[in-house]
């Protein structure tokens, strides 16, 4: 069993965001950057899956040298090996093809991803590379076992479940519930010193998407706190100030 | 082991509050410190949030002893990090060892005590002085944490006088053991422990370390009560009622003061890094706070009193933080002197006492209940900064350091 987790370097959740560049490009001074939160959980998974079963976890991320640190937490975390392609992840088409190119010339029998990056949250990459790859893909997935060839998972579906059984190989995406993620360990991180992390140059060089610009929400606004008893003053600011009546 | 009394962590209240802690790193101090410094410091941090904060108040303030914590320290690798693989331990630097016991004592001294006094003060020994069937025999399990340790140097008439021990133990007459009598007082873990190293006089006076186990005749723990500190460590005596201990258990490799002092520097080396977790954490808590209390009209933030206080602790935190990196880089070089330690851990922990009464008073009435983390860290630092050598004994050891004239006696 060669399963392949695709791993995005994201800033960590309590970041301020703030943009350069004329609100063109985020600004990363000073973020701390963490394993992408459903990548940690697809990880997770992969490795209760060849730890019952046998097999190999290789990581995979597109991205420049500053990934290294999240990348070598994954080997600490019992990635076998890892693989960066050394380029900045412009966009889901680009980070898709760049790991389709990589993927095709290994044979995975399982790709696990995030269902999306809580960066830019576009949820796209599993989606492209199954089709880049000519294999099924399998969104939002809240479980995963594996048996002769076969994975059997579970999705959440309005008002229910949907239990979807699929041949390998395939591309699934990592929902929430899949599993708990793992906290790395001493002797993991030790091993991570001599485990393989190989960098691997970019094939092709398209470029589908430009940020044009970003922008933040509007900061809230005031409160104004109006007696209940001046149900009159109410509607007179609703009408006339907010004008929502 | 005695884990009769012990508790495990379902049976502790899980507090809902997420544990919002971010470090203060006001000169970038995190550019000093290599990418497995920060993975290791990640993966404490990740461990404390998720297993100890929603429990750690209720451990406290049931003054219960987590038993499954040893084994969840053992198994993260927090036991003795900094000495060698082949007695499966981590091999790593002593940056690392501080960096684990800041993060340990960001959630509370009496995690970090637990932690360092297995390491520090029990492996440590075991390593230095112990012959190769001592460390094997021990050292592997200490480090997983299948086994606790204490280490007993301390007496009830004994203090910051450790040579004038009574402890002591003479031959039995067999030929394979000594008789010890004596008892300790004030022993981190010692009530859950299944090995002590003990520190007792031979019949020539000498100070030799012995290690006792658990089950030996005896030997006993009692634990101590009615703490207002480390109330989620356990804490107790080593009574030693004609004990029958295998030769075999005493540290060849030291005799004197020398042996119990050196394990002391190793620990008070992990307390400079762990107090500065403690205000780090205070601070973390005082700032966030300061923020979001509104008080005639604006945060609490905006008002010079409370800059004041919080202004400074960061300038406290930061410059302790850049002394502790320092240190950490002497001690990775082997060239830290005992008297450098006594003067980070003096500093530390008084500084840390300072910034939780300072945070303290910027939560107001919030400051003194359990809602809140920074109590608890106070009166554990009471005990910090009177264990492993008082405020005012580390005070002396500088300035014998730098006068070169005795004032302790």
């Amino acid at each position: 069993m060669k399963i392949l987790v695709c791993i995005s370097n994201v800033p960590d959740t309590t970041t301020k965001v703030t943009f350069t560049d004329n609100n063109t490009k985020f600004n990363a001074a000073g973020v701390q950057f963490i394993i992408n939160p459903y990548d940690e959980l697809a990880l997770t998974r992969a490795l209760e899956i060849t730890e019952k079963q046998g097999g190999t976890v290789t990581a995979i991320n597109v991205g420049l040298a500053d990934a290294e640190p999240s990348i070598r937490k994954t080997l600490a975390i019992g990635a076998n090996d890892a693989v960066r392609i050394n380029a900045e992840p412009i966009d889901a088409y680009f980070v898709a093809e760049q790991i389709a190119a990589y993927a095709k010339s290994e044979q995975f029998d399982l790709i696990l991803t995030g269902r999306e990056s809580i960066d830019y949250n576009g949820g796209l990459v599993g989606g492209l590379l199954a089709e880049m790859l000519g294999i099924p893909s399998v969104n939002v997935i809240t479980s995963i076992e594996v048996e002769n060839g076969v994975a059997t998972m579970e999705r959440d579906i309005d008002g229910g479940k949907e239990k979807v059984s699929c041949k390998l190989p395939l591309v699934a995406s990592a929902q929430k519930e899949l599993t708990e993620p793992r906290i790395p360990n001493m002797r993991g991180i030790m091993a991570a010193r001599t485990k393989p992390l190989k960098v691997v140059e970019v094939s092709g060089d398209l470029i589908t998407s430009a940020t044009v610009g970003f922008e933040l929400p509007a900061a809230k606004g005031g409160v104004k706190l109006i007696p209940a008893d001046q149900a009159e003053q109410l509607i007179e600011l609703l009408h006339n100030e907010a004008k929502v009546i | 082991m005695s884990t009769e009394k012990a508790v495990s962590t379902a049976e502790f209240h899980k507090a809902n509050k997420p544990d919002l802690y971010t470090h203060p790193d006001y000169y970038l101090m995190d550019e000093l410190l290599t990418e497995e410094h920060k993975l290791v410091r990640s993966m404490v941090r990740d461990y404390v949030k998720k297993e100890l904060s929603p429990i750690i108040e209720d451990m406290a303030q049931q003054a219960k002893f987590n038993y499954d914590m040893v084994k969840q320290l053992g198994d993260l690798g927090c036991f003795g990090p900094q000495l060698p693989v082949e007695y499966g331990c981590g091999g790593m630097d002593y940056i690392t060892y501080g960096i684990m016991m800041q993060e340990l004592e960001r959630c509370d001294s009496g995690v970090r005590s637990t932690a360092s006094v297995q390491g520090s003060l029990v492996m440590y020994p075991i390593y230095k002085f112990g012959s190769e069937e001592q460390k094997h025999k021990y050292l592997p399990k200490l480090a997983k944490g299948e086994w606790l340790g204490c280490f007993g140097l301390t007496e009830p008439n004994h203090g910051s006088d450790p040579g004038g021990m009574t402890t002591n133990f003479k031959d039995a007459g067999d030929g394979k053991h000594v008789i010890l009598n004596g008892a300790k007082m004030w022993i981190s873990n010692s009530p859950y422990a299944d090995v002590a190293v003990v520190w007792a006089k031979n019949e020539q006076g000498k100070i030799k370390g012995i290690i006792v186990e658990r089950g030996m005749a005896g030997f006993s723990t009692p634990e101590t009560h009615n703490k207002w500190s480390l109330r989620a460590s356990a804490t107790g005596e080593l009574v030693f009622n004609d004990v029958k201990v295998p030769i075999e258990n005493i540290l060849p490799g030291v005799e004197g003061l020398k042996g119990p002092l050196t394990c002391l520097n190793s620990a008070r080396y992990g307390i400079a890094w762990g107090a500065i977790g403690s205000a780090m954490d205070c601070y973390d808590t005082a700032l966030r706070y300061s923020k979001e209390r509104i008080q005639f009209g604006k945060p609490i933030a905006g008002f010079q009193l409370q800059q004041k206080k919080l202004a400074e602790m960061i300038t406290e935190i930061t410059k302790a933080q850049l002394l502790t990196w320092r240190l950490g880089v002497l001690m990775n070089e082997g060239r830290a002197t005992p008297a450098q330690i006594s003067l980070a851990k003096r500093n530390n922990v008084d500084l840390a006492l300072n910034v939780a009464r300072n945070a303290r008073q910027i939560l107001g009435g919030m400051g003194i209940t359990g809602e809140y983390p920074i109590m608890r860290h106070m009166m554990n630092l009471e005990s910090v900064v009177t264990y492993e050598g008082t405020h005012d004994i580390h005070l002396l050891i500088t300035g014998l350091d730098i006068t070169g004239e005795n004032a302790f006696a």
